[in-house]
């Protein structure tokens, strides 16, 4: 039986609205994805438990709040902690163009900016998650 | 790793690779729960059906949150058996459950229909299983009540909680025609709404009509959203509890369930072995084109179909 790659999208931060992390949850659904949804101000503790306890192959998450530096890193290190660091990690929402290499240097392997078409999002998964032994 | 100890240590990672092998058909997955079987039948397992947005996972949140005040581990599956057989799905049932996320002490899975053999509760027994062999002491099924998949997922659970909301009229229709005998405990969710009292009425003649049975489902009503009535549904799951053990009913269930489990994996076996047989899509298309000419009729078809496959 063929496995559907499994995605959390999550909201880290306190920034009120999830239309951004909606409209990627449902591109990526429509792509044939199993999307575990968590809704709004998440911490990166509470994102890195739902990510294992779900066994996804990817974390996306999206964030306007601007404190995308610290609680993107954070969870990046809490799944490396947990010995899952074969989750893939991307990140979406505004963030500036001059923080993203920082964010890759961190583990972060992909940001998306506003107006990126959600099928970039979508491919750039299917070819980065790490293929299951 | 080793998934298997570490699955005995409550180890949450390896928990949740063995459902995930376990959804998706992985070999492994069952090779795990023949080993550590032995290690299953500690836990005790509450079943949550509903109609769509009557409450179930704040609820859930709610009773998980008072039964982690008494040091017990606690699991959650999520099931959603309405999202689509093939392709993606969006579960979002852990958008209720955010505080539960940060407590150690709590484990929740989400998982969608997907295209199982013997439907969802094929995949949803053998991840209940896990979760017990890891330790927790409280499992809690929440799924959608809406037809026979969630029928068959509480079956697997000691307890099952039926949540409605009032003036469900519809629902109702929904309810008597078989989900009401399958209730041992009916909340009355979103009683800061009107006609909470007429529906905990409407339940209890419903219930009536059930006859007389050793155990009568208490109708209770909660505002899952308030933290109300959270309390008294904990007592009610644990007086049910207490008549299961006392009765000899809980043996009863329990054997009952790993009877069905059996049967269900055979079922499952023969299926695979049907679809696997290198001839049966070639006889099938030809019964076909017979019983379309009216030559043929599927009951002589489906013997000959199965007295031709090789059962070891
Ligand atoms: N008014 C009211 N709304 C509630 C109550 N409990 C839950 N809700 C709301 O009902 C909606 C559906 O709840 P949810 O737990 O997701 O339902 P489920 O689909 O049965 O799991 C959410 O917006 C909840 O906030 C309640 O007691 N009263
Ligand atoms: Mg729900």
């Amino acid at each position: 039986m063929e496995r559907p790659i499994r995605v959390l999208v999550a909201k880290p931060g306190l920034d009120g609205h999830d239309r951004g992390a909606k409209v990627i949850a449902r591109a990526l659904r429509d792509a044939g994805m199993e999307v575990i949804y968590t809704g709004l101000r998440q911490t990166p503790e509470q994102i890195a438990n739902a990510a294992i306890q779900e066994d996804v192959d990817c974390v996306a998450m999206s964030i306007l709040s601007g404190a995308h530096n610290t609680l993107l890193p954070k969870v990046v290190h809490l799944l490396k902690e947990e010995g899952a660091d074969d989750i893939l990690v991307i990140g979406g929402g505004v963030i500036p163009d001059e923080d993203i290499p920082g964010l890759k240097e961190e583990g972060i392997q992909a940001v998306f900016t506003p107006g990126t078409p959600t099928q970039v999002t979508v491919d750039f998964i299917k070819s980065h998650v790490t293929p299951r032994a | 790793m080793d998934v298997k100890a570490k699955l005995l240590e409550g180890n949450k990672r390896a928990a949740a690779r063995i459902i995930t092998w376990i959804e998706s058909g992985d070999p492994r997955g069952y090779e795990c729960l023949k080993d550590l079987y032995a290690h299953a039948g500690h836990a005790y397992v509450i079943g949550i059906t509903g109609p769509p947005g009557a409450g179930k996972s704040t609820l859930t949140d709610q009773l998980v949150k008072r039964i982690r005040k008494t040091g017990k581990k606690v699991s959650i599956i999520a099931v959603d058996p309405t999202s689509p057989f093939t392709g993606g799905a969006i579960l979002g049932d852990r958008i209720r459950m955010n505080d539960l996320t940060s407590d150690a002490g709590v484990f929740i899975r989400s998982m969608g229909a997907r295209g199982y053999l013997g439907g969802i509760s094929e995949a949803t027994a053998p991840a209940i299983k896990v979760l017990d062999i890891m330790g927790s002491d409280v499992i809690i099924v929440e799924t959608v009540g809406v037809g026979q998949s969630e029928i068959d997922i509480v079956k697997h659970a000691d307890t099952t909680v039926m949540v409605t909301v009032p003036g469900l009229g519809d629902d109702i229709q929904t309810i008597k025609a078989g989900i009401m005998e399958i209730g041992d405990v009916f909340v009355v969710n979103k009683a800061d709404r009107d006609g909470a009292k007429r529906t905990v009425l409407e339940l209890e003649a419903m219930l009536d009509f059930n006859g007389e049975s050793p155990w009568r489902p208490p109708v209770l009503q909660a505002i899952a959203q308030q933290g109300k009535g959270i309390e008294v549904l904990i007592e009610a799951i644990e007086k049910h509890e207490q008549f299961l053990r006392e009765s000899g009913v809980f043996e009863a269930h329990r054997r009952r369930n790993i009877k069905s489990e059996i049967l269900e994996l055979i079922k499952k076996a023969v299926m695979i072995r049907v679809n696997d047989h290198s001839e049966t899509e070639q006889m099938l298309d030809a019964y076909v084109d017979q019983i379309a000419a009216h030559e043929q009729n599927p009951f002589t078809a489906a013997e000959q179909i199965m007295a031709h496959i090789q059962f070891k």
